[in-house]
């Protein structure tokens, strides 16, 4: 596995794991799994992108994630920034 | 108590409550374990240690609410239940309102996120700071859980405002804007900060005793909590079939208007208040079977409440019992007026009423029936059904009281 593909998974674990601290039930947590679906919303992914500040430290905003439907999408917007 | 008192078109009637208090979940709980004597005071605060809201809300819930608003919530849900709405609601959404009030809302969040702007910055504040501190939160949480649609607001008067959102829910039916409406109050757990404040006004007990109207007496125990009623039309609530548990039959307020935190000397405002609710009720000082004082254990709270009770009550405040539950959970302030209007409510319709702890000498002065130690009876009405009261003072000089009925 490369450190790429190792880095990609434990952000999508982190992403999950903070989505399911949300309030989302896990088995419902996938790529395609739609954010409103999870009933997440914009709030939430203000607070998604200060965990991801604590361990990554690069700054996301709400603004980020304006165009964003899906936990994939989030992901890439982050992975986008951090890999 | 005069005939036209007893049924008028809109009278608001209780069909739900429930309580989550220092004694636990649950208002029969609470009235029973109070009545029996028991106390739950712990060094020198009335905390409702035993409180997990991972047993009754969801995660979601649970970090969207401040703890203040997670009490409410948890409150509301045996109160919803009671009343028969936990599978549909039995009114049109639009037409169900919510009035919740406490003393100072999502204290425990912004302090914690204070500490988390000065250690780590204005971009790591939490989104959901404002929300979960914002005073309305548990009124807003309480009608999203159920769906209540109605008018749907928080009251703040300090220590009066559980008792004022129950007076302003039964306004809310009596204009008929409403036909049902779910009131209470709530407040969380006292903070580093709260706590030093409190102490330093010499509001709160230096021995961590609660003693109401006792010589010894020298300050309320903090406490916390929630109160929540479901509140109808008669009408209504007997047509759907529901056990109607009491009624609200009267409300009075007022403001001192005199010092931010001091009673007004004599109880001017505060007899203002009581005599404002019986009228309202359309029931004489005789007619009370029982008063749940608001009873702070403050030197000056329990002298000017004496004043008052005998200034609007007359001769018969010589004979009914009045006592504190504030001598056995502390003093749940946003809450206190609703669980106290709840425990007002099981009093009336159970004959008992529970006693005043620690009330071993009373002060000089204060030569009321305060039911000290044990239970008493309730002083039986001679005609009709039980009446009770129950008074609520804010710091800010809010007065407010509530005038009960059983069945």
């Amino acid at each position: 596995m490369t450190q790429t593909q190792q880095t990609q998974d434990k952000l999508e674990r982190l992403v999950f794991d903070t989505l399911e601290s949300f309030g989302a039930e896990p088995e419902e947590i996938t790529r395609e799994a739609g954010l409103r679906e999870l009933d997440v919303d914009s709030l939430d992914m203000v607070e998604l992108g200060q965990i991801v500040e604590e361990e990554y430290g690069v700054r996301l905003t709400g603004a980020d994630f304006k165009e964003t439907r899906t936990v994939g999408e989030a992901i890439d917007v982050i992975a986008a920034r951090v890999l | 108590m005069t005939d036209q008192a007893v049924v008028t078109a809109d009278q608001a009637v209780v069909t739900g409550v429930g309580a989550v208090t220092p004694f636990g979940v649950g208002a029969q709980t609470l009235f029973d374990r109070w009545a029996q004597g028991e106390a739950a005071i712990e060094g020198g605060e009335g905390m409702c240690n035993d409180f997990d809201p991972a047993e009754h809300l969801s995660r979601k819930e649970i970090r969207r609410a401040d703890r203040f608003a997670q009490l409410a919530l948890v409150a509301s849900e045996e109160a919803v239940r009671q009343a028969g709405w936990a599978e549909s609601l039995p009114y049109d959404a639009e037409r169900i309102g919510c009035v919740i009030g406490t003393g100072a809302g999502g204290l425990q969040s912004f302090e914690s996120e204070l500490d988390v702007l000065r250690d780590r910055g204005e971009h790591a504040v939490s989104p959901l700071s404002i929300p979960r501190i914002m005073p309305n939160a548990a009124a807003a949480v309480v009608a999203m859980r159920y769906g209540l649609k109605g008018e749907c607001y928080g009251i703040t008067s300090a220590c009066a405002s559980g008792t004022q959102a129950i007076g302003a829910g039964m306004r809310l039916l009596r204009l008929g804007v409403v036909d049902a409406v779910v009131v209470g109050g709530a407040e969380g757990r006292h903070t580093v900060f709260s706590r030093a404040a409190f102490k330093l006004m010499g509001a709160t007990s230096q021995s961590g005793c609660a003693r109401p109207f006792d010589r010894r007496r020298d300050g309320y125990v903090p406490g916390e909590g929630a109160g929540v009623l479901v509140l109808e039309r008669r009408s209504s609530a007997e047509a759907r079939g529901a056990e109607v548990l009491g009624e609200v039959v009267g409300y009075g307020a007022c403001s001192d208007a005199y010092h931010l935190t001091s009673p007004e000397p004599g109880g001017r405002g505060a007899t203002q208040a009581i005599r404002s609710a019986l009228q309202d009720a359309n029931v004489r000082g005789e007619d009370i079977a029982y008063v749940n004082a608001h009873g702070t254990g403050t030197p000056l709270n329990d002298r000017t409440e004496t004043i008052a009770l005998k200034a609007a009550l007359g001769p018969a405040s010589m004979e009914v019992p009045v006592s504190s539950i504030k001598s056995a959970i502390g003093h749940l302030q946003g809450a206190a007026g609703a669980v106290e209007a709840i425990a007002t409510l099981i009093a009336l319709r159970s004959g008992i009423a529970p006693p005043t702890l620690g009330l071993e000498e009373p002060d000089e002065g204060l030569d009321l029936n305060y039911v000290p130690l044990v239970q008493q009876a309730l002083r039986e009405p001679t005609a009709g059904a039980r009446i009770g009261m129950s008074n609520s003072f804010g710091f800010g000089g809010h007065n407010a009281v509530v005038v009960m009925k059983a069945p």
